[in-house]
């Protein structure tokens, strides 16, 4: 009862074995595409290694990388080995080497699906380590003399400009923290001390944003400070003023710009997998049809290819039975008091009707 | 005494002729890289077209596009004459139309360093033009109400932050211009009625820039207004800040912008004459070779050249064709006359 069982005549198995050569080409190329995708996956998570938090965002695009890398070599010699198949006489070469291969890609694949797979259940991830990320980008915008994080000011206000977006969740994340560094507060003046002393961390806070939050599609001039002040410019309602900033957190932006990118590189992914399992179960039933073909002893006679000798719960069962008995390879079996030679009848026995059972043919 | 004379054996025709199939496919190849060249040219310049007063320099873009289209159809042609130029009953046909060719080949390469040479000959204008529309998107930036000229605020701001620059020539020009539109100004106030006040037009302008100009490299937070007021910022002197707005001018930034576009072009566009004059000269050698194999003898050597005399016979050889074709419209009595009189002297001396 095979699996799927297929009847190959001699020109199936020669158009197999050529259609599997050119696929398996064509999947050395997928692997070069799978390669490429974590790469640009990682170089894009690089980029923005400042706003994330330490959060071991690498382990998806080393995936694809490793697979990527291992496609390409396992397809290519998936190529050559589809390419001696189409002669019986070479098919011999790779025999035994046949079987592990379809085994090993089997796995292969899976590992294919679990890097799709990942790339779907990475935002998660993301999302903590970009709203860790922000918020501290933010905290440190004023820092720019101290070493490590005096580009962040540049960062952020690239990034706000860059992606239309302002603040963690949205502007007002900048009324909660003080962005403009000391050295650059008059401290001798009132309304300065006054607004240190206003809050129990001594932090110089404003209704006020940086430059970087202001949208480019407004009709007026750009208002950073005194926002939430209606009185403080002319004509302005602060309620009802929307073009004047950017409305989209920088988190959100980030997020669904990072989530847009790995969607489709899983579904990219998705894809490949699906192309390596066919090209995988076409060498499967080549495997199998040329086994058949070498058991038969006639080159060109028909053969049976399939998936699975057995049914699928016998196959199971079997190389169950296997693994345990490799196991067993070196225990000793203790059923008989460990003595493998009692209970096994003895075939030679001496006695009064001891004839042996074969008549020595009386030379006549 | 012919120009560049060289002996073609058989197997050296073959190979002048493959080579030169070869050639001319790589030359289609370029012509399409000079096409596409020509409309990434002309894609930057559309792109910032609203900044730009006239349109003189487009004229290099749209040449470098014609050029490409038609040295992809020339060599189009120089491959199929090759492919027939070995099977002697089916070169003929193409022999008449190689003259032409000559001449459209030849006047592809000189367009093209022609549009070499006008992208930097162009250069002045360009600067003109730029100058011209940046003053006046700065001038109507802030007429964000005015049906036609709504999005020069934008267009500024963009460009401002894209190419890192601040007004036409410096962060100075916007002193000179009221870019804050009356909607906003608060006209009860002593302040802004002072400032109207103080000068001829009754413009409102300030020492102030908008926030587009403002320089994300800074370490402090971006100073917009009062920018020439020592005494309006704590720890400010702005003969020595550097780092607080855009120090380049946008006309400046954007003209280096081009003409860095150009640059990368030009060596591209100088090889491909290059090459398209090798086509020219293989396909001359080819012609030569084979005009000069003899029929009864298809397999012999035979001479190619580049000219079947020197270059001064040769064009005298034109100048007298030239003269021939000119005198062609003028009256026939003439001739007849002079064809009898020397018809008599050829009698007598006889």
């Amino acid at each position: 009862m095979a699996v799927l069982k297929v009847k190959f005549t001699k020109t199936n198995r020669d158009k197999l074995a050529q259609v599997l050569w050119i696929l398996n080409w064509v999947s050395v190329v997928t692997g070069v595409i799978l390669f490429s995708l974590g790469l640009f996956l990682k170089v894009e998570i690089n980029k923005r290694w400042e706003l994330m938090a330490e959060r071991d965002l690498h382990y998806v695009p080393n995936m694809l990388i490793a697979t990527g890398l291992i496609a390409c070599g396992i397809n290519f010699l998936g190529g050559k080995i589809c390419y001696d198949c189409a002669d019986t006489t070479k098919f011999l070469r790779w025999k035994l080497l046949m079987l592990p291969y379809v085994i090993c890609t089997f796995f292969f694949t899976f590992c294919i699906l679990v890097g799709a797979l990942m790339c779907y259940g990475m935002r998660g991830e993301l999302e903590e380590a970009l709203d860790l990320g922000l918020r501290d980008a933010m905290r440190y915008y004023k820092d720019t003399d101290t070493p490590g994080r005096c580009f962040l000011k540049r960062t952020v206000d690239l990034l706000q400009i860059q992606f239309q977006c302002c603040g963690n969740f949205g502007f007002r994340d900048w009324f909660q923290i003080q962005w403009i560094s000391n050295r650059y507060l008059d401290m001798s003046r009132r309304e300065v001390v006054a607004r240190l002393r206003s809050n129990v961390e001594g932090k110089y806070l404003m209704d006020g944003v940086p430059f970087s939050c202001c949208n480019i599609n407004s009709p007026r001039p750009c208002i950073q400070h005194q926002i939430t002040n209606s009185s403080a410019h002319f004509n302005y309602e602060y309620q009802t003023e929307e073009l004047n900033l950017w409305r989209k957190g920088c988190r959100q932006a980030l997020l669904e710009y990072y989530t847009h990118i790995m969607q489709s590189i899983g579904f990219t992914v998705l894809i490949i997998w699906l192309f390596e399992l066919s090209v995988l179960t076409g060498v499967r039933y080549l495997q199998t049809s040329l086994e058949n073909v070498l058991r038969q002893g006639d080159p060109d006679s028909e053969s049976d290819g399939w998936l699975l000798e057995n049914s699928f719960v016998e196959t199971a069962r079997s190389n169950f039975n296997i693994i345990k008995s490799l196991g067993k390879c070196n225990q000793i079996d203790t059923a008989n008091n460990g003595d493998p030679n009692i209970n096994v009848p003895s075939t030679a026995y001496y006695g009064p009707d001891n004839l042996p059972s074969k008549q020595i043919p009386m030379a006549s | 005494m012919a120009l560049l004379k060289l002996q073609f054996p058989l197997q050296r025709r073959v190979r002048l002729a493959q080579g030169l199939w070869l050639l001319s496919w790589l030359a289609v190849l370029a012509g399409a890289f000079t096409f596409s060249l020509g409309v990434y040219l002309k894609t930057e310049l559309l792109r910032r077209a609203e900044v730009m007063d006239n349109t003189e320099i487009h004229v290099v873009p749209n040449i470098l596009m014609l050029v490409g289209l038609v040295t992809m159809g020339i060599n189009l042609f120089a491959g199929r004459v090759c492919q027939d130029s070995l099977d002697s009953a089916r070169f003929p046909p193409w022999k008449p139309f190689l003259l032409p060719w000559y001449g459209l080949a030849w006047m592809v390469c000189v367009w093209l360093l022609s549009a070499v040479v006008l992208s930097y000959a162009l250069q002045g204008h360009l600067e003109e033009s730029l100058k011209v529309g940046l003053r006046n998107g700065i001038r109507f930036y802030r007429d964000t109400d005015v049906p036609g000229r709504c999005f020069q605020k934008e267009t500024i701001d963009r460009l401002q932050m894209e190419l890192r620059c601040c007004g036409n020539t410096n962060y100075r020009d916007w002193f000179e211009v009221q870019w804050i539109s009356n909607r906003y100004l608060d006209f009860t106030s002593k302040e802004v009625k002072d400032r109207v006040r103080s000068n001829v037009d009754g413009r409102y302008l300030m020492d102030g820039v908008p926030f587009s100009c403002c320089n994300p490299g800074s370490p402090r937070p971006c100073l917009q207004n009062h920018l020439t007021d020592n005494t309006a910022h704590y720890n400010y002197e702005h003969q020595s800040e550097e780092l607080n707005l855009y120090n380049r001018g946008c006309r400046q930034a954007l003209v280096d912008y081009y003409m860095g576009l150009m640059n990368t072009i030009g060596p591209g566009i100088l090889s491909v004459i290059s090459l398209q004059m090798s086509v020219l000269v293989s396909l001359r050698y080819l012609q030569t070779s084979l005009d000069g194999v003899d029929p009864e003898n298809p397999e012999a050597d035979s001479e190619g050249y580049i000219l079947a005399k020197g270059v001064k016979e040769t064009m005298m050889d034109v100048k007298n064709i030239m003269f021939k074709l000119l005198q062609f419209g003028q009256v026939e009595a003439g001739d007849e006359a002079e064809a009898g009189a020397d018809g008599e002297k050829a009698a007598t001396s006889s």
